[in-house]
């Protein structure tokens, strides 16, 4: 890009901030318009998942839907509500989604593209997408609304705390990749991709990552039955729609980040030589996680938030914090294989210590589930016991026209 | 080649800003504007049909502080934790002794917390 600019005759300082802006601007733009798609990938699935058809009658199986649904909300009015604090009111959707596209500048595509390879792009990705929680309080404070804040807080508790595990979880790819550059990370999976050598620890990071973008089970943020919309209650048009587009960029990205970090990023066959392939292999993985984040979010119920917090404080922290010890030493006590020869050869020297490593992870995770499935049993007794026989509730009497008889809806303890 | 990496990163950071701000302002311009008149109900607050009561920037429970506090115990340290990943590979044995220890302090702050009852939700 550079290149060309020379050629035009630039001088060379301004060529380079160009070929940067352009660059920049290229990425972000086509990052920025993916949501469009992923928001009619997810209402169709959704609406698969819970037995309707989804968006049909905008273009065919409904493609233009979104498109329809960003001009719609581009004609419509912008509320200013009376009471708001102007400031953070008008710069948290704004926030909300230049912290979110900035995510973007250190996701490596393919072997050579990449917005900036920094040598710290993990550490980068923590700091830009705990903007969002700012951006998240700026608009609950200043919305004025006790819906708002109400949910603006129950952020903040879920955010900050579900980091941890997050941070901790990230903290295992550095430490064997010996890089903090996601290039580096993703040149590291040559032999064998991370999840085979951390299984548990990529599954709490999935895991602390849904809670991160505020997505079912962990939608407490938004829950629709309680606080309405949550934080983004008093926003309108456009403003709206720019907290939905960051939601849902942040769900793509971070489906990105977990096939960067734990699944090979560009990885594959052939993907040294063509980088069309890498990106492909990217965008493949990229949306069977996405997938399985959508499966999840149409599978569980929304937790209650004390359950939720004690589930990271007491579950994901002290596990992670195991994890973290577990495959570090693991990591120290291996001899490092000769990873000279051709791929076949590295495979078979890199296989022992993959699979001590993954099987110690196996070990952790599946002990911290029998210890789990242990207190959950313990807790169903404690509660079966306090009461004491078979009563039966009866929770609804409806007569049916029919026989004239009414029936009697039970729910025994128990079930 | 350093501060090319950052010079990438701050056109990103003009872009990222100028991306959510053009649909905004197109959205004020395209759509319609009747709130001049201030006394509008729809300029309310949106609750749930009657007016709002009290102020909304009052107290909030307790509980919300202390997981922030008990997060800055993490937090804080969590970021020199990354130096030594990133070494790591090219440590003897003491590092991961070291790194043990380092962890092992915030296990010690994660138990006072939990034995405090600070984790729960009351």
């Amino acid at each position: 890009m550079k290149d060309i600019l020379l050629d035009l005759g630039l001088a060379d300082g301004l060529a380079a901030v160009l070929a940067n802006v352009i660059g920049a601007g290229m990425l972000a733009t086509i990052f920025l318009l993916i949501p469009i798609f992923t928001i009619w990938v997810e209402r169709k699935l959704a609406a698969r998942f819970q037995n309707r058809i989804g968006p049909n009658r905008a273009g065919p199986l409904g493609l233009l839907q979104s498109f329809a649904d960003v001009i719609k909300l581009l004609g419509k009015e912008m509320i200013f509500p009376r009471h708001v604090d102007v400031v953070p009111y008008v710069l948290a959707p704004v926030i909300m989604v230049s912290a979110v596209v900035l995510i973007v500048a250190v996701i490596p595509l393919a072997p050579t593209i990449i917005g900036t390879d920094l040598s710290i792009g993990a550490l980068y990705f923590i700091a830009v997408s705990s903007f969002t929680t700012i951006s998240v309080v700026m608009a609950g404070w200043g919305s004025n609304n006790k819906y708002a804040l109400l949910g603006a807080f129950r952020t903040v508790a879920q955010l900050v705390s579900y980091e941890i595990p997050m941070v901790f979880m990230l903290l295992l790819p550095v430490m064997l990749a010996g890089s903090m550059s996601m290039m580096g990370i993703v040149e590291f999976q040559s032999n064998y991709w991370m999840i085979f050598y951390l299984p548990t620890a990529a599954i709490i990071f999935l895991a602390s990552n849904i809670a991160e973008i505020g997505r079912a089970p962990f939608d407490l943020i938004e829950a629709e039955s309680e606080l309405v919309a949550g934080y983004m209650i008093e926003y309108s048009a456009m403003p709206f729609a720019m907290f939905y587009l960051a939601e849902f960029l942040h769900a793509f990205l971070v489906a990105v980040i977990f096939s960067v970090l734990f699944l090979g990023g560009w990885q594959g066959p052939f993907a040294e030589d063509l980088p069309v392939l890498g990106i492909l292999y990217l965008t493949v993985k990229t949306f069977i996680v996405y997938f399985g984040m959508m499966w999840v979010r149409m599978t569980l119920p929304r937790f209650r938030i004390d359950h939720m917090m004690a589930f990271n404080w007491k579950f994901l922290v002290p596990l992670s914090i195991v994890q973290l010890l577990v495959a570090a030493f693991i990591w120290k006590i291996m001899p490092e294989p000769d990873l000279t020869g051709n791929l076949i050869e590295r495979w078979v020297n890199e296989f022992p210590r993959m699979a001590v490593m993954g099987i110690s992870g196996l070990v952790v995770g599946y002990a911290s589930l029998v210890m789990l499935r242990n207190y959950a049993s313990q807790q169903r007794k404690h509660i079966l016991s306090l009461t004491t026989t078979t009563q039966t509730y009866p929770l609804a009497v409806s007569p049916t026209p029919a026989t004239g008889q009414s029936s009697v809806i039970v729910v025994t303890p128990g079930d | 080649m350093e501060l090319n990496e950052w010079a990438f990163i701050g056109a990103f950071f003009a872009i990222a800003w100028l991306l959510p701000v053009t649909p905004i302002v197109l959205n004020r311009i395209l759509g319609p504007r009747r709130v001049s008149d201030k006394t509008l109900v729809k300029t309310d607050t949106y609750e749930c049909g009657v007016e709002t009561v009290g102020d909304t920037w009052g107290q909030i429970k307790l509980q919300y502080y202390l997981y922030a506090i008990i997060f800055l115990v993490f937090d804080v340290e969590m970021v020199f934790l990354f130096p030594w990943a990133v070494a790591y590979n090219a440590l003897g044995i003491g590092a991961f002794l070291a790194g043990a220890v380092f962890v092992f302090l915030l296990v010690e702050g994660l138990v006072y917390a939990w034995r405090k009852g600070a984790l729960e939700w009351s």
